[in-house]
């Protein structure tokens, strides 16, 4: 097995990113200028105390925030260079969200909110219906997809949130602490369906956790202090 | 994306079908008050141009009146007034004396008050009116001052109930008559008295019987058709002039009133009345408007999370405004069309109650109903651009 592409160039390049919330007393330094390149097909996981600046992190990766200062390549854009138009245009091609907290619209049905990155694609209604159904089944959730969220257990929540984000075919899956509302057995459910698109379909993931046992599943586990890389340690 | 934002407007509404039916009632009210005066202004209108040309064509009345100036008295008009008009002014076809009087009229055990018109020759001709039973007056009638009367149908209902009145003998004040002619309808004037409570009798039989003297109290005049109004009541100003005696510097002591001044003062009356509810449409639409912005104002604020979520799953700010700009004119539209609906129902309802003819202006229908969804646009405009303009991550954060 080849070690996934650790060669050519990063799919992502942080450099001397910087984040700094407030001004005068209320200044918070949030990152204070990190490097990381994360390749194609890659599996990451970001780990670190509380306030160490990790989400901070995936928001400037996800296109949701700007750094203060630095570089942020993705691909061959320059992301800081990007007005709030094309940065909405890579989260809606490039990139795909897991939260925490699922973040499903809540009276929609599950199909539906499978379908709604797909929307904003311009996807033909019959094409849409298509791809959300195979994207639900792809994560075992065929049968449920008249269901609204509510009629979901948690751990069906995350499956549909994975389903919205991979029914776009992004390159880059960011997950922030997706097991973070989760009980063991369901985090390790929803953890091997990411290995699996990770390991099927070359899907990149950077992931925030908390727990040691869920980073076990990442190839490289980066530890995060005071809004700075501390170590990066990498898995056999 | 238009088609999906639609129908997800639509959805959204309708989850909240009672608040969203509560906040277009303003733009109902509005869009309503507009279409029901149109509605009615125009049928009103129509109304009163056909009772005004049910008058007769072009018609002019000739009263006297007082001249401006110390010591001027009333100076009625005589029959010889009417006849020189006739003669010397070109374009006048009849020239009618006409005085008139409410009386008491008796027949058997009924009584009933009403206008009795003593009328000169070309009476009914000028004003175009028809005689649906038994017969007009003779000129030897008229000439003579013979006690025989023609009735309105007000007048013989009243009186005669399902009897057929002619032939009948009829009491006017003093005297009694023979009834030899039934009018035809003609139902609420433009002023809305009622035309057919009406009794004539020769203008002759007026002076003997009635009044005791040889004075007029008006004259009846129709013009041809095609003729230059204006100059046809110039014409009558100068023959009057003369035959009153009035110096170049005198006033007219005399007034001409034509049919087609009745009509302006009553167009120009229902023209500020349309005014007045237009201002009063204008308002509630203002106030409907505002009522929108406010709930798309909560809307926005309810579903920060939802903009949030899709934000982050990409979509642009112009799509998000979008979505609140179509959810706004969604709503506005919809109350419009109910306000057109309501409105052109209760107009229906309206006219046939007040006998006006029901004529919608489809154009102002339309008209309404894209202004209504512009009203949507405007005040939708700031909660939608709001909505745009929020940061993903404080929306996602949202509770
Ligand atoms: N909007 C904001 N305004 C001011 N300070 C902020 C803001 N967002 C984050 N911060 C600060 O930036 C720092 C990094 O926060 P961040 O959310 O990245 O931490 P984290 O590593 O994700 O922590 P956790 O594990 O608790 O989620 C914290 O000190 C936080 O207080
Ligand atoms: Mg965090």
């Amino acid at each position: 097995m080849t070690e996934p592409g650790r060669q050519g160039t990063p799919l992502i390049q942080l450099r001397g990113v910087e984040r700094v919330y407030g001004q005068g007393d209320a200044r918070v330094v949030a990152l204070g200028g990190i490097d990381l390149d994360v390749w194609p097909g890659e599996f990451v996981a970001l780990m670190g105390p509380s306030g160490s600046g990790k989400s901070t992190t995936m928001n400037i990766l996800g296109c949701l925030d700007t750094p203060t200062r630095g570089s942020y390549r993705l691909g061959d854009l320059e992301v800081t260079e990007l007005d709030g138009d094309g940065r909405a245009l890579l989260r809606r091609y490039t990139l795909g969200f897991v939260f925490q907290g699922f973040h499903l619209l809540p009276r929609v049905t599950a199909q539906e909110n499978v379908e709604l990155p797909l929307v904003y694609q311009g996807v033909p209604t019959h094409e849409r219906r298509l791809r959300a159904r195979e994207s639900l089944a792809q994560v075992g959730l065929s049968g449920r997809e008249h269901h609204v969220p509510s009629e979901l257990s948690g751990g069906q929540q995350q499956r549909v949130a994975i389903a919205r984000a991979i029914v776009s075919q992004p390159k880059v899956l960011l997950a922030d602490e997706p097991t973070g509302n989760l009980d063991s057995a369901r985090s390790h459910e929803i953890m091997a369906l990411l290995t699996r698109f990770n390991r099927e379909r070359h899907l990149t993931i950077v992931m925030v956790t908390h727990e040691p046992d869920i980073a076990a599943y990442a190839r490289r586990v980066v530890h995060f202090r005071d809004g700075h890389i501390e170590r990066i340690e990498e898995s056999s | 994306m238009l088609g999906n934002a639609l129908r997800e407007a639509i959805r959204s509404l309708g989850r909240n079908a009672l608040r969203s039916f509560l906040t277009v009632l303003g733009i109902v009210i509005g869009v309503g008050a507009v279409i029901a005066m149109v509605t009615l202004g125009r049928g009103a209108t129509q109304a009163v141009s056909d009772q005004i040309s049910s008058l007769g064509s072009n018609i002019v009345f000739l009263r006297p009146a007082r001249g401006f100036g110390p010591g001027q008295s009333i100076i009625p008009f005589k029959v010889e007034d009417a006849q020189a008009l006739a003669r010397e002014v070109p374009g006048v076809v009849w020239s009618t004396p006409v005085s008139l009087r409410t009386l008491t009229v008796v027949a058997g055990n009924q009584s009933w008050s009403t206008t009795v018109v003593g009328a000169g020759e070309g009476y009914l001709e000028a004003r175009r009116w028809e005689i649906v039973r038994g017969r007009g007056f003779l000129p030897s009638e008229l000439r003579a001052g013979v006690a025989v009367c023609i009735i309105g149908q007000t007048v013989a209902r009243e009186l005669f109930g399902a009897d057929d009145p002619i032939g009948q003998r009829m009491r006017v004040d003093k005297f009694s008559c023979e009834i030899i002619g039934l009018l035809d309808a003609k139902g609420q004037s433009a002023m809305g008295n009622d035309q057919d409570d009406i009794a004539l009798i020769p203008l002759r039989t007026f002076q003997r019987r009635i009044s005791g003297s040889t004075d007029v109290d008006s004259i009846q005049l129709s013009l041809a058709d095609g003729v230059d109004n204006e100059r046809v009541l110039q014409d009558i100003r100068l023959v009057l002039r003369e035959r009153r005696h009035l110096s170049a510097n005198m006033e007219d002591n005399f007034r001409l009133v034509d049919s087609k001044e009745i009509e302006r003062t009553l167009t120009s009356t229902t023209r500020m009345l349309t005014t007045l509810l237009g201002a009063v449409a204008g308002i509630s639409l203002l106030v409907g408007g505002i009522g929108i912005m406010n709930i798309m104002l909560v809307s926005v604020t309810e579903r920060t999370r939802e903009i949030g979520i899709r934000l982050a799953i990409g979509a642009r700010a112009a799509d998000v405004m979008l979505q609140f700009l179509v959810e706004a004119v969604v709503l506005s539209f919809l109350g419009g069309t109910i306000g057109i609906i309501l409105a052109l129902t209760f107009s229906f309802v309206a006219a046939q109650k007040l006998a006006f003819p029901f004529s919608p202006d489809y154009g102002i229908v339309v008209i309404a109903a894209l202004f209504s969804g512009a009203i949507g646009i405007v005040f939708g405009f700031f909660p939608a651009r709001r909505a745009a303009r929020l940061d993903p991550i404080e929306a996602l954060r949202h509770e």
